[in-house]
């Protein structure tokens, strides 16, 4: 073999040996080495956790229908034939995709159903309850939605028109803001599990202080003594990360059951999700470069204070 | 191999631990150094490792002129010189092999080219049989030697040793010191800072005594010291 593989294949070799020594050295004390990484994992679990919370908030989202929907509560007077040959008309229009149409009976015994107040409204001599055409418009765009239900409104049928709009757009809202807060919180739990990696590897540092100055003394590179404690780091991001991981699986298996069962109330078929691959390789890559990294600094900056004297 | 020319190392508090010390010694050279505690002998063997850097003055090793000598090129010179420590400086969580073995790690040596040169480095010291052994299981002299093996590892071209057979029995330190002359044997320079003056006029080479930080004797080769070419 030529002199460069050797090299190269020594090289790998020094880094494959200080990638499991450095496990090595982590497993002889494993309550500690576990303590730190249960820090870390807890650390990243959060984050994870409230992303994943959007995620499925967001499935629920989009499986509501996300086009808006506009009611036109007609006149007390207009009957259900009338009701019928407008929507009829209607959905000859451009700009309505579909039309339903609620007569008087079904609006009132859908209220009678759901509200509860069924014996409340016996007692009436006659069904308060309008009909009601629920039009879907053609573009989800809600300006177009505006402009239309602008000229539904002045039809001399519909009492009131309603674009039922607003509480998707709040819906869209408070997640953009969970969003970002899934982002701060990411950015300082990033920190924090930076600070406990760098503070772990600090005192590693000072407790193999007398090897540090060996090293040194016979002529190791700082290259040398500083891929023990970076490779101490990465493994501390690792396991870390595989404990993130488990506690949000872990989460969500306890979270099954009563979200089914809440989920059969509002007949749905909706299931929490998992991390997916993808997701779950970002948290161990984040696990693992914030290890590295804080490593990295902690290193960087004790490693050139112990000099031998 | 050293040359040192008027060299003065100053401490931040003032303290003047070696004052204009100029000498050279050849390649090939074995020669001791003596004085008493505190006269600077650990101090000028710090200069020649960079342990320290001289305030004014000129160190050259093997050439090189020290003060020249960046921060990350250190490393590559003290792989080129073995230090003998007074306390060992042996790493107690590993075997004997393990502590031998780490200029070589440290080097990049393959595992099969490692293991060949610590068990000869090993067997000169005579301690082959204990390269299993933890560091406290050895006594004051095996500790020591495991150490003078680990210097030598790496065939350094030079071998200081700062007070080899301080915590040693005359029986051990005469034992250590002919480790030294047989490895001056075999063309490495040794520079041995010791007080143990009745070793030393025992043996034909020359002497450099520091008083005070000065270079009181010694400063020029007599005719009469051996020199190994």
């Amino acid at each position: 073999m030529s002199r460069p593989f050797v090299r190269l294949e020594l090289w790998i070799l020094r880094h494959l040996e200080a990638l499991f020594g450095t496990l090595r050295d982590l497993l002889r004390r494993p309550l500690a080495s576990l303590m730190t990484a249960t820090v870390i994992g807890i650390a990243l679990a959060l984050p994870t956790g409230l992303y994943l919370l959007l995620g499925n908030l967001q499935r629920i989202a989009t499986g509501w229908d996300a086009t808006p929907r506009i009611s036109l509560f007609l006149h007390q007077e207009v009957t259900d034939e009338q009701a019928t040959r407008l929507a009829a008309s209607l959905r000859g229009r451009t700009g309505a995709a579909t039309v339903q149409l609620i007569t008087k009976e079904e609006a009132l015994a859908e209220f009678t159903n759901y509200s509860g107040f069924g014996d409340a409204l016996k007692a009436l001599d006659q069904n308060p309850l309008p009909a009601v055409l629920v039009v879907q418009p053609q573009s989800s765009d809600p300006q177009a939605a505006e402009v239309l239900l602008d000229k539904l409104k002045s039809l001399p049928e519909v009492e009131q028109a309603q674009l039922d709009m607003a509480w998707l757009k709040r819906l869209h809202a408070v997640m953009a803001v969970g969003q970002q807060a899934v982002l701060v919180l990411a950015g300082l739990l990033g920190a924090a599990v930076l600070l406990v990696i760098g503070n772990t590897i600090r005192l590693t540092i000072q407790n193999r202080r007398d090897e540090v100055v060996v090293l040194k003394l016979i002529g190791g590179s700082d290259a040398f003594i500083r891929r023990p404690f970076l490779y101490t780091g990465l493994w501390y991001g690792l396991l870390g990360g595989s404990l993130a991981l488990a506690l949000v699986h872990g989460s969500i298996y306890l979270l099954a059951e009563p979200i089914d069962r809440l989920a059969i109330l509002y007949s749905s078929a909706f299931r929490l999700s998992g991390p997916d691959t993808i997701a779950s390789l970002t948290v161990l890559g984040s696990g693992i470069g914030l290890g590295w990294v804080g490593a990295w600094l902690a290193v960087g900056r004790h490693l050139r204070e112990i000099e031998p004297s | 191999m050293i040359r040192f020319v008027d060299v003065t190392k100053r401490y931040p508090n003032g303290y003047e631990a070696l004052s204009g010390v100029s000498f050279h010694l050849e390649q090939g050279e074995m020669a001791f150094l003596t004085g008493r505690s505190g006269a600077g002998k650990s101090t000028l063997l710090k200069l020649i490792a960079l342990i320290e850097r001289a305030s004014t003055g000129q160190v050259l090793v093997g050439g090189q002129n020290l003060a020249k000598l960046a921060r990350r090129r250190i490393p590559e010179l003290r792989r080129r010189i073995g230090v003998v420590f007074q306390d060992h400086r042996l790493l107690f969580d590993r075997t004997v092999y393990h502590n031998v073995a780490l200029p070589l790690v440290i080097a990049g040596f393959t595992h099969q080219e490692t293991a060949k040169r610590v068990r000869a480095a090993l067997d000169k010291v005579g301690l082959l049989h204990r390269e299993k052994a933890y560091p406290v299981t050895l006594s004051g002299g095996e500790q020591q030697r495991v150490g003078l093996a680990r210097a030598v590892v790496n065939r350094p071209s030079l071998l200081l040793a700062d007070e080899p057979t301080g915590n040693l029995d005359p029986e051990l330190s005469r034992e250590v010191f002919g480790l030294f002359r047989a490895f001056n044997q075999v063309g490495v320079t040794v520079l041995v800072a010791t007080h143990d003056l009745s070793l030393i006029e025992e043996l034909p080479y020359r002497t450099l005594t520091l008083e005070e930080g000065r270079l009181i004797a010694g400063a020029d080769r007599p005719a009469t010291t051996e020199v190994t070419p």
